[in-house]
């Protein structure tokens, strides 16, 4: 799929970025604001798929050498993990915790378990997200 | 005691941990593990006998499901004790002599990962005081065996057999389990004990008699009690060594074990009495008179081991009515039917193990098990003549071998019992002696078979697949062990009736213990007493018409063929196959349209059905938050969109209608103050719509449907129909509020979770599983995707259906 | 408001309904896909429309909010049904690549031939 056409290529170069700044927001303002792990991979895969296209797959593989599959593993891993984590402390499957700490110049900030377990979503989601679109696109 | 529980987990532990052993291709024989688990769990109870035996009994619980009630129970006493050290014991023995039984070549990995799994679950069996759990492990057993009898899976009529004994055995559990249930609507309780203090104030209950004959139902087909007997001789299509275990010595006594565990419960009523005393003798008289006509070995085996049972099964009905009487003399006196009824099962699988592996290694060695065939082995293998002598004169009832004693015993209690002052005994209570004479007779006659058909005679090495040998030392073991058993019991029987058989009896009579001496005094010789008639009676009769087959043999010829209980399961089980797949094939006919269209109309018929018959129409819009003017231009819009997709004229058209559908749906959240789902409704609705476009490369041409009128209409009439049946429970929900939200709960979150959003912290932290869950469904559509693409079959499907 | 919205979904299941009785494969997957915007309407208007603020904890003193627990049940079920239409269009896509129609009638296997 090669579309030539440059007003796209370029707005879209810039678009990318924008949206995977979002979704690294959305990421982090998950707990407190709108967003978190779901609409951050979602926007993450979408900035992907933007970039799919516009250019062509071989372009985007040189690019991103990573195997989505094994991230869409890896975050079903991280997320499963963490659950499992919590017997580790002798808490029930799944239990979250979080606490403030104070850091130097950020001043205090909260840190939560759930972090982890949203990055495994995050990671799950853009990875089958991909590979879904990428093996359809693919089997020409 | 957690070591109790343990006894009952090593087996099946033992059954996960085959495998791994089996791979590493050591020398070692597979069967070693198992033979290990086996001999240490049997020393291991053996330990128990001297505390048991003082009365004590063991219990411990591990919690599985404590708020059903439902918890992992073992309890150790008299009764479990010796079904226990049956188990293990024989399961020794089997297992030794299944390793010379077996070639190499055959999948021993599933026969001893499976025979593990049957150990384990017959102790879960009996070791189980929670119902629930019992009737899991009861389950297994039926299972194991399933999977045991069909281990020659290539045989046709090994796996109609296993089927059969499925099908009959866990038809029976299931009646079982819902006797249970009924036990524990009336009681309560899931546990055996519980239940034993409580019963017998239920007596009077509505469900205290259907409860009675469900398990009774259960037990019977697991012991193959007429008329659901036919299962175990199809049963004998497994290899020896299972017939020897499951089908003789252990599983089949799960059903008699059953009911000796209910005795205290049910036991003491008239029906009970009558039920398992009439099953008993009865089977006991029909398999040992099926078991006479038998030419294969192991059939008439098979029959036989019916018969033992149904003798088992009366003594423990006759033993049953000790209760009845309370503290007096005639308690003791009428429970020592029990106490026959427990000694002659472990003599019955002693001698009986014994026999079936002498039938195994003549088999093993000639190829044959047909009696027409077979003849003058005893010179060329005298160590399993001897075996099959002991065991066969043991079954017969014959000194020296403890058969004797316990059958005295019985004839003993069947003579006692008719003196029974109650339950119509004086009608029709004589009928008990004659018919338990009349059934050893024939008892008699196939033991008589069995050795001197096969052994003595002519020697036809003509009609033998192979010349006879003696079997392999190995195989030797196990028989020459338990026909040693058969002879020492006979020599020192009090030592088991005292440290075995006694604890056992008083666990069947707990309320009776505390009042008096359940034990008996076992001797050979008690002067010349009725039952010793009887058994001289038997010996004339026997050889008289062991000599003279000819003169009574047309007895077998009163009852045609046609007309067996067989007949009757095959043609019950072909016509249900048959009508089924009629059934079935009536309304599935592969179309999608037609499912859905069965399924919309049900719901068409049942919502709209209910609505009118209830009349709960309740249309109200004064609750309503009012709609802006951009909220009706949104609707609107989405009502267009919809409708056009019904008749848009390309599939980009299609397509991108469904994306309007998406983007405005995304727009009515950000309204309706939900800014995480716009957020991923737009985001979402972007990849599927690039997802559509991709796979709308592939697709085909988005075509005209040409369908008759008629479907048409059919189609609009449903989708109609549906929808406005759909909005009309809606409304009506919406309207009727009938229980607070539960949301309030979640609004702590920041306390409860550290989040302010509300919405994530349902979904990261309360609702972390679903999420959980949903991360993995995400995963396994990604890989159902990329193999659906990925990986393509080939030719190779077209090769399985052509074979 | 909620009766308007109950009524737009009621539009669409009829539509859905109507595609998903369709002979061809795509039309079908469209009318689930249909169906998955009318099930999220419906799940998010039985919580209860505009009854209260923005459900995120702020600094000030809100304290009504509308019903956060659909809107966690439609997040889910989003993902869930993006998931399910991949899959039952990769399977189409295939179903077409190996059989050469998309024709339900025509794929309903050999044994009503």
């Amino acid at each position: 799929m090669k579309i030539n056409n440059v007003i796209l290529r370029t707005v879209t170069k810039l678009a990318v970025f924008i949206i995977l700044t979002l979704a690294v927001y959305l990421f982090f303002a998950g707990h407190n604001s709108p967003g978190g792990g779901f609409i951050a991979g979602l926007a993450l895969s979408a900035a992907f798929v933007l970039l799919l296209l516009v250019t062509d797959i071989e372009t985007i593989k040189k690019g991103i050498p990573l195997d989505f599959k094994k991230v869409a593993a890896f975050g079903a891993f991280l997320a499963v993990g963490t659950g499992f984590g919590a017997f580790v402390f002798d808490v029930p499957f799944l239990t979250q915790s979080f606490g403030n700490f104070v850091v130097p110049f950020f001043g205090e900030i909260e840190l939560s378990t759930v972090t982890i377990f949203e990055a495994g979503v995050s990671f799950a989601v853009v990875g089958v997200v991909i590979t879904i679109i990428l093996s359809i696109s693919e089997d020409v | 005691m957690v070591t109790l529980n343990f006894v009952v987990l090593i087996p099946f532990l033992a059954a996960m941990l085959n495998p791994l052993f089996y791979k590493k291709g050591t020398r070692l024989h597979i069967g070693l593990l198992p033979m290990i688990v086996a001999v240490s769990l049997f020393s291991y109870l053996l330990f128990y006998i001297p505390q048991i035996a003082n009365g004590k009994t063991f219990l411990h619980t591990i919690s599985w499901i404590p708020s059903y009630g439902i918890n992992f129970t073992t309890y150790l006493d008299g009764l479990s004790l010796i079904l226990a050290l049956l188990i293990t014991g024989i399961g020794t023995l089997v297992i030794l002599y299944s390793i010379y039984y077996l070639s190499e070549n055959e999948q021993l990995g599933h026969f001893y990962t499976y025979l593990m799994l049957f150990m384990g679950a017959m102790l879960g069996v009996v070791l189980s005081d929670n119902m629930m759990v019992l009737y899991v492990f009861w389950e297994l057993t039926s299972i194991s065996s399933f999977l045991l009898i069909a281990f020659w899976y290539q045989r046709k009529r090994s796996r109609e057999g296993a089927q059969k004994s499925l099908l009959i055995t866990v038809s029976g559990g299931f009646g079982m389990l819902i006797g249970f249930l009924m036990i524990y609507t009336m009681t309560g309780t899931l546990s055996v004990r519980e239940v034993i203090q409580i019963m017998p104030e239920m007596t009077g209950h509505g469900l205290f008699v259907p409860a009675m004959l469900l398990v009774l139902f259960g037990a019977f087909t697991k012991s193959a009690q007429f008329p659901f007997h036919i299962w175990l001789p199809d049963a004998m299509e497994a290899p020896t060594p299972v017939s020897a275990y499951l089908h003789s010595a252990t599983m089949v006594k799960a059903g008699i074990y059953l009911v000796a565990r209910f005795t205290p419960i049910f036991g003491g009523e008239g029906i009970w009495f009558w039920i398992v005393t009439g099953v008993g003798l009865f089977t006991l008289f029909w398999g040992s008179f099926q078991a006479v006509r038998q030419t294969d070995l192991k059939a008439l085996l098979a029959f036989s081991t019916i018969s033992q049972l149904g003798m088992i099964m009366s003594m423990f009905g006759m033993g049953s009515v000790a209760l009845h009487f309370g503290y007096s003399t005639e308690s003791v006196f009428y429970s020592q039917a029990t106490f026959a009824a427990l000694f002659h099962l472990v003599n019955h699988s002693t001698f009986k193990g014994a026999l079936f592996m002498a039938v195994g290694i003549v088999d093993h060695e000639v190829g044959t098990r047909d009696i027409r065939r077979l003849g003058g082995l005893a010179t060329i293998m005298p160590i399993t003549f001897t075996v099959s002598l002991i065991g066969s004169f043991s079954m017969a009832g014959l000194p020296p071998f403890n058969g004797f004693l316990s059958k005295e015993m019985f004839f003993q209690a069947a003579v006692d019992i008719t003196e029974l002052g109650i339950f119509h005994m004086d009608t029709i209570g004589n009928l008990i002696p004659i018919v338990a004479w009349v059934a050893s007779i024939f008892t008699f006659v196939y033991s008589m078979i069995i050795v001197f058909q096969t052994f003595l005679g002519p020697y036809k090495e003509e009609r033998l697949e192979r010349p006879a040998n003696e079997g392999p030392g190995g195989m030797l073991i196990s028989p020459v062990i338990l026909a040693g058993l058969v002879v020492l019991i006979f020599l020192m029987p009090n030592m088991l009736g005292n440290y075995i058989i006694r604890p056992a009896v008083e666990s069947v009579f707990p309320t009776l213990v505390t009042e008096m001496n359940l034990g008996v005094e076992i001797s050979a010789w008690h002067g010349l007493n009725t039952a010793l008639w009887m058994t001289i009676g038997v010996v004339v009769l026997g050889i008289l018409l062991y000599s003279f087959p000819r003169a009574w043999r047309w007895i077998y010829a009163i009852f045609p063929i046609g007309w067996s209980l067989n007949t009757l399961y095959n043609f019950t089980l072909e016509q249900s196959v048959k009508s089924s797949r009629k059934f079935t094939n009536s309304y599935m006919t592969g179309l999608l349209r037609h499912y859905l269209m069965y399924i919309y109309l049900f719901f068409i018929l049942l919502v709209a059905g209910a609505f009118v018959l209830t009349g709960s129409y309740d249309f109200t819009i004064s609750g309503n938050a009012e709609i802006s003017i951009f909220e009706w231009i949104i609707a609107l819009t989405l009502i267009i969109a919809a409708i056009s997709i019904l008749f848009a004229k390309s599939r980009l058209t299609a397509i991108l209608l469904n994306s309007v559908l998406g983007y405005g749906v995304a727009l009515l959240f950000v309204i309706f103050r939900a800014p995480d789902l716009a957020l991923t409704q737009m985001v979402i609705e972007t990849v599927t719509t690039v997802l559509f476009l991709v796979a709308y490369y592939f697709l085909p041409e988005w075509k005209k449907e040409n369908e008759p009128r008629r479907i048409n209409l059919s189609k609009l009439l449903i989708s109609i129909g549906f929808g406005a049946s759909f909005t009309a429970v809606a409304l009506a929900v919406q309207n009727n509020r009938l229980f607070d939200r539960i949301s309030t709960y979640f609004e702590n979150s920041y306390e409860l979770a550290g989040g302010r959003n509300i919405v994530n912290t349902i979904l990261s932290d309360f609702r972390g599983f679903d999420t959980m869950l949903e991360v993995v469904v995400l995963l396994i559509a990604g890989i159902g995707v990329y193999s659906i693409i990925k990986l393509k079959a080939g030719n190779r499907g077209d090769k399985f259906e052509n074979q | 408001m909620e009766t308007l919205m109950i009524i737009l979904t009621g539009v669409l299941v009829t539509i859905a309904t109507y595609l998903v009785l369709s002979k061809s494969v795509i039309r079908v997957i469209l009318g689930t896909a249909v169906y998955s915007h009318a099930t999220h309407l419906l799940i998010i208007t039985m919580g209860g429309l505009k009854k209260g603020n923005v459900p995120i904890l702020g600094d000030d003193d809100v304290s009504t909010f509308v019903d956060p627990l659909p809107q966690a049940l439609i997040l889910t079920s989003i993902v869930i049904s993006f998931a399910v239409t991949a899959l039952v269009l990769v399977l189409a896509y295939r179903a077409y690549q190996t059989l050469g129609t998309d024709n339900m009638e025509e794929l309903r296997g050999r044994k009503y031939e």
